[in-house]
């Protein structure tokens, strides 16, 4: 009973005890908004990363692609059928995007992936980071007569986003408009320059100066090569493409939108031909393609360098359609496992069927495990920082308490000389320790809480204190801090701070166990 | 039995005599041979019966002495007293001379380096701790010069301390209604009613000293050591307290042992024995 209140009695009229429940507070409380903003930034990332990409990629691992996607597909069926829901064949290769803006011409490095509108949506949900409601339906390489969101679908408060104005118009009216408005002025060409048709360039390439034709199997297609063929921009458009938010636009600092390239606007793709011919090396050729819609997915990295074209033109134009038997080739096909189906499993089935020296086969995991383990790492960086910092609220709680065994170092003799045990003394501050332990870990744990609860608005406000954005909405094109509160992750840093406390406590209550009564009591 | 305040004393400790008396004992515990104290039997607040019913406490041949580096200063060298049951002895000598040291080893506070020390026929000086810390409990009171109330409880709480000890929370708080009633009896017999939810800082030396005494008569016990009770405080209220412990010495018969220099306190007491050179001289 006498271990109760004298521990009570002691936590009340110390209040230097207070400063080690504050530091054990802050640490707890730190660490749960850590982990909270971290699994939250972990989860959302990954959704955002395995909506994007699907959950295998079947690749070749050249550039030119696999002959007969087909084949490789029934190939894949037959090896691991059972497991599929969905494949979709693509033409991934690295580019160059070119657009005109008041006169100045942008070059941005690309990412451009031919994809069949068709099958795509069976493995990967493309649809639903597009702009316009019937793409995101299905996705339809022609441009729309209009109908594009000004408000980004994705957000959870749309009232608190900029409208995107000039998406408004976007579609067939603006490229009409801008039309009439260039025929009018009579304008040097600019971005409807048809004069850089990729037939032009190839012209000077040592392909063409080739002594025999038929060397070259894809001589006669090269005729064929599609060029703007239209007179009319009012009332034609090239193949369509879909750009990445980032590619298309600039984001203020205040959240805003400005778009350089609109849907309905042309933009000029350089990417590299295949040379299927070995004697031929490579080059690279340019198209024009129509914009037809903005993709967004909120990954930095993925909106300012995904562009997406219909596969069977990007096969057409870099010359993988073979001649004679008018199959394509591919680089990758994509595909969707069935529901709970073990990603690892059939990625090693898959790679023990297809020699790796031609074939990889990826999980969305695999892909951006470099940035998941980064994030990961992080993350483990941060709790043992911070829980350094409960540990030094530890060595805080282990000087008090040694301060007050020696300050009460006669009390001690006089609980001793009444009868009280050595166990019994230690109770007392073992007791204070597991008091202060929890005081401080459950302020800290509601604290937390309250602050994970409350982040956005902190951000704001620290934002507005300091004039900096503490979130930059442009890095992440996230509207919020993303939050996810683990609970056995906080209640292992709960129970982990009180143990501390406890454990500090226990070396000043042995020692306060084992003093003598009488030198205790004779202590000055 | 003229002062009311003696009176009250009296009366309640009549009262308390009956209301615990120990339970009749059990054949086994009656054939315990003398000399074996068992955990239990402590606990209970009973002891074995004694062969010489006078010598409430007997030392014999009781040796101490301090380690001062390689010197060994010797303090008790050879200490051989008896303390009959209801006697109030005086122990008097020199500023140094061992008399703390002497009653420390006496309540099993500190260990002899050789001798003995009986209680009621047992012998408790080589009592494991458990049995000894039963014994300061249950069976022993003590008072210090300087009081040594606990500063953070109050004079109630500090006279219940010793039952806060002996009991779990759960037993204090169930016996809390007879634990308050005999603390506040005890503050009443000490004439500190109106003192009871104060802080010791706001009490004066004698007030103190009475609450230090109601604290060590809380669990009943019947020897009272004493360091020199009264070397804190002035003439009159040293007189007041040494009326107090007079009193209950005569009515109480409770055994007391005193620690003082003052030779005109130790006239108070039924004997007064000296300490000289480690050693005990009776007057
Ligand atoms: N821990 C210790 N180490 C060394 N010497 C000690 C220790 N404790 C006590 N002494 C010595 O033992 C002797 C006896 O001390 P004790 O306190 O028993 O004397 P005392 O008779 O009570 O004196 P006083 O009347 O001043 O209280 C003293 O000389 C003291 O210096
Ligand atoms: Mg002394």
């Amino acid at each position: 009973m006498f271990k109760l209140l004298l521990c009570w009695r002691y936590l009340r009229t110390r209040y230097i005890a207070l400063a080690s429940i504050v530091s054990v507070m802050l640490g707890v409380a730190t660490m749960i908004v850590v982990n909270s903003v971290m699994d939250g930034f972990t989860s959302e990332m990954q959704d955002r990363i395995h909506g994007i990409l699907s959950d295998l990629t079947f690749e070749s691992v050249s550039v030119d692609g696999m002959y007969d996607a087909e084949y490789h597909m029934a190939e894949i069926r037959r090896v691991v059928g059972q497991y599929i829901e969905g494949m979709s064949p693509t033409v991934h290769v690295p580019a160059m995007l070119r657009y005109d803006v008041n006169g100045h011409t942008f070059t941005r490095p690309i990412n451009l992936i031919g994809i069949d509108e068709a099958t795509y949506a069976s493995v990967g949900d493309l649809g639903k980071y597009l702009q316009h409601p019937d793409n995101r339906k299905q996705l339809r390489f022609t441009l729309r007569e209009g109908g594009y969101d000004t408000l980004d679908h994705q957000a959870q408060d749309p009232s608190k986003l900029i409208p995107r104005k000039q998406l408004a118009t976007a579609g067939w009216p603006y490229r009409r408009e801008k039309a009439r408005m260039q025929s009018q002025s009579a304008m040097p060409p600019g971005i409807w320059d048809t004069t850089i048709p990729s037939s032009q360039s190839v012209a000077k390439t040592p392909r063409e100066s080739l002594p025999d034709d038929r060397i070259n199997p894809f001589a006669a297609r090269d005729a064929n090569l599609p060029q703007q063929d239209f007179e009319d921009p009012a009332e034609h458009q090239s193949a369509g493409a879909v750009l990445g938010i980032a590619l298309a636009s600039v984001r203020t600092s205040e959240g805003e939108d400005r778009f350089l390239v609109l849907p309905g606007d042309d933009v000029r793709i350089t990417y590299p031909r295949t040379s299927i011919d070995p004697r031929l090396e490579p080059e690279a050729s340019t198209s024009v393609f129509t914009v037809v819609d903005i993709y967004e997915s909120k990954m930095s990295e993925y909106d300012a360098s995904f562009v997406f074209v219909p596969l069977r033109k990007l096969q057409e134009i870099r010359g993988m359609v073979h001649p004679q038997t008018n199959r394509a080739n591919v680089t990758s096909i994509q595909i969707k496992l069935k529901p709970g189906v073990d990603l690892d499993e059939v990625r090693d089935l898959l790679r023990n069927h297809f020699p790796a020296q031609f074939y990889g086969v990826y999980t969305w995991r695999d892909k951006q495990g470099a940035l998941l383990a980064a994030v990961h790492m992080e993350t483990m960086i941060l709790n043992i920082l911070l829980f350094l910092i409960i540990a030094v609220a530890g060595f805080g709680i282990l000087a008090i308490f040694f301060m007050i065994v020696f300050e009460k170092t006669r009390d001690i003799g006089v609980l001793k000389s009444l009868g009280a045990s050595g166990r019994g003394v230690m109770g007392i501050f073992l007791g204070y320790g597991l008091s202060l332990g929890i005081v401080g870990a459950g302020i800290g744990l509601a604290a937390g809480l309250a602050i994970v609860h409350y982040i956005n608005e902190i951000a704001n406000l620290l934002a507005r204190l300091t004039g900096q954005p503490i979130f930059d909405p442009s890095v992440y094109y996230f509207q919020g801090i993303p939050t996810i509160v683990n609970v056995p992750t906080v209640t292992w840093i709960v129970l982990g701070a009180t143990l501390i406390a406890v454990l500090a406590s226990v070396l000043p209550a042995r020692r306060a166990a084992g003093l003598h009564p009488v030198e205790a009591l004779r202590y000055e | 039995m003229s002062n009311p305040l003696s009176i009250a004393a009296s009366q309640f400790l009549r009262e308390r005599e009956e209301s615990e008396r120990p339970p009749r004992r059990t054949d086994q515990e009656r054939n315990r041979p003398a000399g074996s104290t068992s955990r239990a039997s402590l606990r209970r607040g009973e002891l074995p019966s004694v062969a010489n019913p006078k010598a409430l406490m007997t030392a014999r041949g009781l040796k101490k002495s301090y380690r001062k580096g390689p010197i060994q200063i010797p303090v008790l060298r050879g200490i051989d007293l008896d303390i009959r049951s209801g006697e109030f002895l005086a122990i008097v000598g020199q500023s140094g001379c061992g008399k703390s040291t002497l009653l420390h080893v006496l309540g099993t506070l500190d260990a002899p380096d050789s001798g003995e020390v009986h209680f009621e026929g047992n012998r408790i000086d080589n009592l494991p701790a458990a049995g000894r810390d039963i014994l300061r409990n249950r069976h022993f009171g003590m008072i210090f010069q300087f009081y040594h109330l606990l500063p953070e409880l109050t004079t109630l709480e500090n006279v219940l301390a010793p039952w806060m000890i002996a009991e779990g929370v759960w037993t204090f708080l169930r016996h809390r209604r007879l634990r308050r009633r005999q603390a506040s009896e005890l503050l009443e017999m000490v004439g500190l009613t109106h003192r009871a939810k104060h802080k010791p800082r706001e009490l004066s030396g004698g007030e103190m000293q009475r609450a230090a005494i109601a604290r060590s008569l809380i669990a009943g016990p019947k020897l009272l050591l004493a360091d020199e009770p009264t070397g804190n405080l002035d003439k009159e209220t040293g007189r007041q307290i040494m009326d107090l412990l007079g009193r209950l010495n005569r009515e109480r018969g409770l055994t007391i042992i005193m620690v003082t220099h003052d030779d005109s306190i130790a006239a108070l007491a039924d004997r007064t024995v000296r300490l000289v050179d480690g050693r005990v001289k009776e007057y």
